[in-house]
């Protein structure tokens, strides 16, 4: 900014993020208004339309000397805020880290691959390896549901699907039991199993997950690995938001 | 001028990536201009003298595995590690999900066609790890190149780099684990 004697004069609602000014609405979180604008926080557990729940704290951005999670900050007018610094990015790469290796995230046995928000956000940041000793956790995996599968290997607990069935679909198949490293995936049905509970395959819950946890049977492998969303782009490029909705679409067919 | 020397093993891999690294085909030629093989699967050489650069496919499933990792390491200056199965133990890790001993009963005892079971303790075979591990945890790792394999771009990236006497970093494009 130049020397002169003007004041930097803020639209009154607007903030400013990495120099670039954003518009919001009133209530409007930090994360919402960057999504709404085109500017990408990177993040996994959030998704317009559902409850913040601020947890994978990818989205964590500088305001002034603090930081928080964009996802669950509403936007105030005339905020200064940092996103795309090298100190934040090494933060987030870190945190991908831990996620990689406390889950069981083979990418080249996963159906997933190319397709998955967890691998392009490790992409993205430029993650070339786990860093950290691998927890190899053994997980339950449940075929039993006739069109969809959970294979908790790759579970990363962002509860998009608790989310997303609770909020959109009217229902309460999934949860998040348990703590620290017992937290895991539950079915809300008499059995535990998928296939006692009310799931059904148009239901956002089924699509909505970013990793290899919830698949959909029978469709996998229609488009060969090289030529899947994020082999062909960044995911800053369109955010995961657009792919969700692209294989909701997709399976309206 | 004095060739780079390179040392090359495949552990618990499936040497992919080493048939990757062939596919660079004709550029294999100009590379060749600048380095030279120490012990390899591709010269059949079987132990490591001093070397430049180690490439490391494949993790950790026995103890031989462990023993040529160690000596590899110890002789090389710069060790990379080359593919999903070095870095976080790949697809023979899907193993620890079970006790080693399911796995030699399933495979060698109950497993579908198997004739005459039993299961092997030839005193030749090297001894089998409890879990199957990445590289990055027995020895010291300099530099990481994933894919599984990586392209032939991708070796040639980063070979490129040292060769050059820079700090590998791998293009974005490069960057793939499946």
């Amino acid at each position: 900014m130049s020397a002169g004697a003007n004041q930097p004069e803020f639209s009154p609602n607007t903030f400013t993020m990495d120099g670039i000014e954003i518009p919001f609405k009133d209530g409007q979180t930090l994360m919402d208004a960057a999504l709404a604008a085109g500017v990408y926080i990177p993040h996994l557990c959030h998704h317009p339309g559902l409850t913040p729940h601020g947890s994978c704290k990818l989205c964590m951005v500088d305001i002034g000397s603090g930081r928080a999670s964009s996802c669950t900050t509403p936007a105030v007018a005339g905020q200064q805020v940092s996103n795309n610094t090298p100190a934040l990015n090494e933060a987030r790469r870190t945190l991908t880290q831990m996620l990689f290796i406390e889950g069981n995230h083979l990418c080249p046995s996963c159906e997933k691959t190319g397709n998955c928000t967890l691998q392009a956000m490790a992409y993205h940041l430029g993650m070339l390896e786990g860093h950290f000793p691998q927890f190899f956790q053994r997980r339950e995996v449940d075929a039993s549901h006739s069109t969809v599968m959970l294979d908790r290997d790759r579970c990363i607990l962002c509860e998009l699907c608790v989310r997303a069935s609770r909020e959109v679909d009217g229902k309460n198949v999934f949860a998040v039991a348990g703590r620290g490293i017992t937290a895991r995936l539950i079915v809300n049905s008499p059995s535990g199993k998928l296939a006692d509970s009310d799931l059904e395959i148009d239901d956002l819950a089924a699509h909505i997950c970013p990793v290899g946890a919830i698949l959909i049977k029978a469709h996998a492998y229609e488009i060969p690995i090289g030529w899947r969303t994020f082999d062909l782009r960044q995911i800053d490029e369109i955010g995961p938001e657009k792919v969700i909705q692209a294989r909701v679409g997709h399976t309206d067919d | 001028m004095t060739k780079i020397r390179i040392a090359t093993t495949s552990l618990a891999g499936c040497f992919g990536c080493h048939t990757s690294f062939l596919d660079m085909d004709e550029r294999l030629v100009e590379l060749l201009e600048h380095v030279e093989f120490d012990r390899s699967p591709l010269n059949d050489i079987k132990h490591c003298g001093p070397c430049d650069i180690g490439l490391v496919e494949g993790g950790l499933c026995n103890a031989d595995n462990v023993h040529v990792l160690r000596e590899v390491r110890a002789n090389c200056r710069v060790l990379v590690a080359v593919g999903a199965c070095a870095i976080n133990g790949g697809i023979p890790a899907m193993r620890n999900h079970f006790g080693l001993g399911a796995c030699l009963e399933e495979s060698y005892l109950n497993g579908i066609g198997v004739e005459d079971p039993q299961i092997p303790d030839d005193a030749e075979l090297p001894l089998l790890l409890d879990k199957v591990h990445p590289i990055h945890e027995v020895v010291r790792v300099d530099y990481y190149l994933p894919g599984c394999p990586p392209s032939p771009e991708g070796f040639l990236s980063v070979l490129g780099d040292l060769l050059e006497g820079r700090e590998p970093v791998l293009p974005k494009k490069l960057l793939h684990y499946d």
